[in-house]
């Protein structure tokens, strides 16, 4: 017991080292380093809340994939770092005053937090023994039947969310000889080659 | 001294704050300002799995992995707008971003 709330105490504070970090580096490249960061502690505890499967996909898709896709754009775009941190201070004050304000509204909603009695009664999908039917397998058997519907249609945003930025950074690009199959199959013989009868000791002029 | 419900939730919400925080900071580089919508909806996934785990619901882990196909795709649309901005303007400030006719 005494490990987990030291593992809990450990993630959350190196989590949100990470996230100050995310938002404080001067260099972009570096920022996203430290969101990777913060993700794996985020996976950290997810894992200590017993979410595995969760866990393992933050760092599947977030780290793996959509972090990765950050680095390329961060490094593909020449971006001026001494010029990131002009405004700061003139924007520090408002972010102080919105972000304060938030923080303590969240913290006086969430510190005194209590289930209602009632709540328990009205799970939709209440959590089987996890000695039984492990978290992974669990989730399967609801995802696929009772949110078989949801399952689809995040499959079809990304799918458009594939589409909607290969069509965006898409250029036909000018000056390219691209072989163009149609054409070539199209040439006949007639169009290009001329058949002459060369008479001997003459020679084509 | 045992890990309550309230301990995770309000890790996510210095998270959260921390994004919003983040938003009014970097007016100068798009790409961190995405960053920092990445960090307020890891927040929210945070919210979603204590939620979900003290209450012994699985749904709240269910609706999790929807809200990370939504932050893919939206960082994927984000960035190619980035990059596409970028190529126009040779420049990614948020101040730079203003010539939308609306």
């Amino acid at each position: 017991m005494i490990a987990a709330t030291l593992a809990f105490y450990l993630f959350a504070a190196l989590a949100i080292v990470g996230g100050l970090n995310v938002i404080f580096q001067r260099n972009p490249v570096h920022s996203v380093l430290w969101l990777i960061f913060t993700f794996f502690n985020a996976a950290g505890l997810f894992v200590l809340l017993g979410a595995e499967f969760v866990a393992m996909i933050l760092v599947i898709v977030y780290v793996g994939a959509v972090a990765v896709l950050f680095l390329f754009v961060v490094m593909m775009l020449d971006i001026n770092i001494t010029m990131v941190r002009e405004g700061f201070f003139k924007y520090m004050p408002i972010g102080l005053l919105v972000g304060g304000i938030l923080l303590a509204e969240l913290i006086t909603v969430f510190a005194g937090w209590v289930m209602s009695d009632s709540a328990e009664a009205m799970r939709a999908a209440p959590a089987p023994d996890p000695s039984v039917i492990s978290n992974t397998e669990a989730l399967g058997l609801i995802l696929y039947t009772d949110y078989v519907y949801l399952f689809q249609a995040s499959g079809i945003i990304l799918l458009v969310a594939m589409i909607g930025s290969i069509v965006l950074t898409h250029r036909t690009r000018t000056g390219v000889r691209k072989q163009v199959i149609s054409e070539q199959n199209a040439r006949r013989p007639e169009d290009t080659l001329e058949i002459v009868k060369v008479e001997s000791g003459k020679g084509l002029q | 001294m045992v890990v309550s419900l309230s301990h995770y939730l309000i890790v996510a919400g210095i998270l959260f704050s921390l994004g919003i925080f983040g938003i009014f900071l970097n007016r100068k580089n798009l790409i961190v300002i995405l960053m920092s919508i990445e960090l307020m909806l890891l927040a929210v996934n945070i919210n979603f799995v204590a939620f979900s785990a003290f209450l012994g619901d699985l749904v709240g882990q269910i609706f999790t992995m929807l809200v990370l196909t939504v932050a893919a795709a939206e960082a994927a649309i984000g960035l190619a707008i980035v990059v596409v901005f970028y190529r126009a303007h040779r420049s990614i400030a948020v101040e730079d971003i203003n010539e939308l006719k609306g």
